[in-house]
């Protein structure tokens, strides 16, 4: 463990920006997604850097519910995308722009 | 060494593939490449002591979660390719410029906050616990002492996700094909 | 067996249960609402006679307290700091003595009204109002505070105004109830300043503890107090200055102005001095000038009678001016000959209301006199019980009127006001004149009937109320004969004794007071029965044709309130509305809905609908919070 856990920090850093980024410019509802799977993903790793940083499991511990969260996340946001584009063929987010005034 | 270098091919591997991720046209591959940089981060995860969570994150994400997403893909027919060009003008520069302030200001913090928060011979305090009741032990102790309420809880989100999932995927009597979306009936406004 | 006070509370409730139900479910009962209206006060009366022979029972006399008088708490109501209101009711003998007038009178006007309203689409409604105003006027004459006594005291206000305009189609008639409201308004603020200084002064309302801490009251704060709340009297019991509502109260049904507007509401001012009587006692000025408004107002008012052709009108002017003897008796100190008059008086004007009532009844609602004549042929009974009542407010012997007009005559002489004395009897000399010339014209002489009319004589239903009260106005006095003074002595425990002139002196006033009424009757006579009355009457005009005029015109006091109170109050009213309503207020509400209307038209551009463009202003909210972490936190 010689790596100093601020690389990782960076690293998680930019993964979490380019899954910003992602959200923002992406148009597929699926795609749109992943991005937020990867931002959680950035996240777990500042976590378990934390946990090493402080010499304890509970950033472990929290990493285990941001993935049962993230599971159950999963499951009812792809559900919704499946109703969305089968009732209006498209799971293109800008086409379902329900929210204008 | 050899720590550095598997460190060295994950840092690149995982920001690798984020990056692909935002040139990728094809759902697929977005999720291919969402694989591949779980992956690299399983390998972080090993290399900073976290044995039992790196497993998880290629058991459950990598392959369960994503299983799942490429099912959906699927379900909805791989063959749409996402149009590149923007509709919203103002959207891209307004994203990236943002995005990088935002990276900007993570590792800045990060940086600045790094020595304050490093708690001195906590890496050794790490390896001692992943030696003695080992990694999964006292993870396992943890969580079904101190985390014990909020595991409950996890269990009552995922019963409820499962009865959520299971309404809207229903087909039922006025759950039918509404048409193909309106086209914009206004000129596109920016932000 | 209730005890006394219980007796009241029911005495109290049995009218009210009576107008809750005919309101709510009035309109099912159809015709038996009429029928159930009547049975609750005449209930409520059966209970108040039971509650006096209870009263009787009792010893008159005891160690130094009044033994005859019981209270009751029912509820609690107001405790705050020193002051305790409930909701007390007293029955001692004054209050028992107005009780059964009021029960006795509004149930033979209850019955009467049965038939008199039969035909009216709000049948109901009317009897849900009558008996909401008997229980009113219960509970102000059976409150042991000031402060329920108020409530009661708003209660008839305002049943008075909802029945004087019962017809609000009319416009004569919602108007009228207007102006009684808001005439009576005046004089109840007036009431209500009356009892802070009271509550202030004595730190109670109790009846009881206000009458005892009278007596160590100064004269100032006893003249303040007493002046407000005589000055309450005055809007209640139409007494100058404040009696203008009450002629025009008379578009109500007559039955009202019989019960309301002649027996009991008008009657609450008269009751709350004898009420508050040590109060009053202890400020020789305030007794001076409730007995100069009183006099001054019986002659004020039967100066108009004397003028005026609508019968409803003349004996409300007459009912003005009787009010104004209760008041002369009050201000010579004999408060039991003022409540005696307001008995007495309680028949025969209720009598004489009903009485014209059945002639409109019988005339399909004709009110003026010039187109009435000889009705005592056409209508038996509404004539000859008329003609107890105008007997009985004459004065003559034996009637009812005699006695306790006599006593008020004779209390102001004993007393010493002989300037009030004069003023009384030439009010009696009025007084007989203006009744007189009503009964002749209507009834006597030659027939005259409207050609559109049908007369027909009172149904049954009215008959019987008529030749009722009939017997009480003409035996009336049995209740108080000089000599035997059952009343006075009944109520002395209350009010304190009366003093009476002694040896011959009153067999004199007596006396000159029937020469008086007897010379009023005979000029009448001559004026409107005689042959050859037109040209008398013409004549006796031309001496004063100014006052004549004048006194047609109400002496103008309308006109003047009109340009002094009601314009200059309109003006304001107006000048408000169109400034600063319309245009600060109207104008303020308008514009702030203009600009956030014209906000919301620049603000909704914002809103594209595209959840891109929310997540983008998400993503530069959360840049501007962690740079509030880099820079405030971590540096």
């Amino acid at each position: 463990m010689s790596i100093p856990p601020g690389y990782y920090l960076a690293l998680a850093g930019l993964m979490f920006t380019i899954g910003v980024i992602g959200v923002l410019v992406r148009r597929n509802a699926i795609v749109i997604f992943m991005f937020v799977e990867l931002m959680l993903n950035a996240v777990n790793l500042i976590l378990v850097t934390f946990a090493r940083m402080r010499g304890a499991l509970d950033g472990q511990v929290v990493v285990f519910f941001v993935l049962v969260v993230a599971a159950a996340e999963v499951v009812v946001g792809l559900a919704i995308i499946l109703m969305i584009s089968r009732r209006r063929g498209t799971a293109n987010v800008d086409d379902i722009s329900l929210l204008r005034w | 060494m050899i720590e550095k270098a598997v460190f060295g091919v994950a840092f690149v591997v995982a920001l690798g593939s984020s990056g692909a991720m935002l040139f990728a046209r094809n759902a697929v591959h977005v999720a291919l490449f969402l694989v591949a940089a779980q992956i690299a981060l399983a390998l972080g995860f090993l290399l900073q002591g976290a044995y039992f969570i790196a497993a998880i994150q290629i058991i459950v994400y990598a392959g369960a979660i994503m299983v799942l997403f490429l099912f959906v893909i699927m379900l909805l027919g791989v063959d749409r390719r996402e149009i590149l060009r923007e509709p919203l003008p103002a959207q891209r520069p307004f994203a990236i410029g943002l995005g990088a302030l935002l990276a900007a200001e993570i590792i800045y913090v990060a940086w600045r906050g790094l020595d304050a928060a490093f708690v001195p011979g906590a890496e050794d305090a790490l390896e001692q616990i992943n030696r003695d009741p080992g990694n999964v032990t006292a993870l396992a102790r943890l969580l079904f002492s101190r985390y014990l309420f909020a595991f409950e809880l996890t269990s009552v989100l995922l019963v409820a996700a499962i009865v959520g999932v299971m309404v809207l995927a229903r087909r039922i009597g006025g759950d039918e094909f509404m048409g193909p979306p309106q086209a914009p009936d206004r000129a596109v406004e920016t932000t | 067996m209730p005890d006394l006070a219980q007796l009241g509370l029911y005495i109290f409730l049995l009218p009210l249960m009576g107008a809750v139900l005919l309101l709510f479910v009035g309109r099912r009962l159809d015709q038996f609402a009429g029928v159930l209206a009547s049975s609750a006060v005449g209930l409520s009366f059966l209970l108040a006679l039971m509650g006096w022979t209870r009263l009787l029972g009792q010893p008159a006399h005891g160690e130094g307290e009044n033994l005859r008088s019981a209270s009751i708490r029912v509820l609690d109501w107001i405790h705050v700091g020193r002051f305790d209101f409930g909701f007390d009711l007293l029955v001692d003998q004054l209050s028992i003595v107005m009780v059964l007038v009021v029960t006795g009178v509004g149930t033979l006007i209850h019955v009467y009204s049965i038939a008199y309203m039969a035909k009216d689409p709000r049948y109901h409604r009317y009897f849900a109002y009558l008996n909401l105003f008997v229980a009113s006027m219960l509970l102000l004459v059976l409150a042991d505070n000031l402060l329920l006594l108020y409530v009661g005291w708003e209660g008839v206000g305002l049943c008075s105004y909802l029945l004087i305009g019962f017809w609000f189609e009319k416009r004569p008639a919602h108007n009228a109830a207007k102006k009684a409201f808001i005439v009576n308004r005046i004089g109840d603020f007036a009431f209500l300043l009356g009892i802070f200084v009271l509550a202030g002064a004595v730190g109670s309302l109790t009846v009881g503890e206000i009458n005892e801490a009278a007596g160590a009251m100064t004269a100032g704060i006893a003249t303040i107090a007493g002046l407000l709340l005589f000055a309450g009297a005055t809007g209640k019991s139409a007494q100058i200055p404040l009696y203008v509502w009450l002629p025009d109260a008379m578009e109500g049904p007559t039955p009202v102005s019989a019960l309301i507007h002649a027996a009991t509401m008008v009657t609450a001012g008269v009751y709350v001095v004898a009420r508050f009587s040590p109060v009053f006692d202890q400020s020789e000025g305030a007794l001076a000038v409730i007995g100069w408004i009183g006099a001054l107002t019986a002659l004020w008012a039967a100066l108009m009678a004397a003028f005026e052709y609508d019968i409803k009108r003349v004996l409300a002017y007459s009912t003005i001016s009787q009010l104004g003897y209760m008041f002369l008796a009050h201000g010579v100190g004999a408060y039991s000959v003022g409540i005696f008059h307001l008995v007495t008086h309680a028949f025969f004007k209720a009598l004489m209301f009903l009485g014209a009532g059945a002639v409109m009844h019988a005339l399909a609602g004709e009110v003026d006199m010039r187109r009435m004549g000889g009705l005592r042929k056409v209508l038996p009974v509404t004539g000859t019980t008329f003609a107890a009542g105008w007997l009985a407010i004459c004065g003559l012997i034996p009637f009812s009127g005699f006695f306790s007009k006599d006593a008020i005559l004779a209390s102001a002489w004993a007393n010493g006001d002989y300037a009030l004395w004069t003023i009384g009897v030439a009010t009696a000399f009025l007084t007989a004149y203006y009744m007189s010339r009503l009964y002749f014209r209507v009834f006597e002489g030659d027939p005259v009937v409207p050609d559109d009319a049908h007369p027909h004589d009172a149904p049954p239903a009215m008959a019987g109320p008529l030749i009722a009260l009939a017997g009480a106005a003409v035996i009336g006095g049995l209740i108080n004969l000089p000599g035997a003074l059952t009343l006075e002595h009944f109520l002395e425990p209350v009010l304190g004794e009366s003093h009476v002139p002694a040896g011959l002196t009153p067999w004199v006033l007596a006396g000159v007071a029937l020469l008086v009424a007897a010379g009023g009757i005979l000029v009448a006579r001559s004026l409107y029965l005689l042959p050859g009355g037109e040209q008398r009457r013409a004549r006796l005009y031309s001496i004063a044709p100014v006052l004549v005029e004048a006194a047609r015109a109400k002496f103008y006091v309308d006109d003047i309130y009109g340009a002094l109170v009601v314009r200059p109050a309109k003006a304001l009213a107006r000048a408000i509305t169109d400034f600063f309503d319309v245009r600060v207020v109207d104008r303020g509400i308008t514009g702030l809905g203009r600009v956030v209307a014209g906000a919301s038209e620049v603000l909704r551009g914002l809103q594209t609908g595209y959840v891109r463009n929310y997540a983008l202003a998400f993503l530069f909210g959360v840049v501007l919070l962690f740079s509030f972490v880099a820079v405030r936190v971590v540096t």
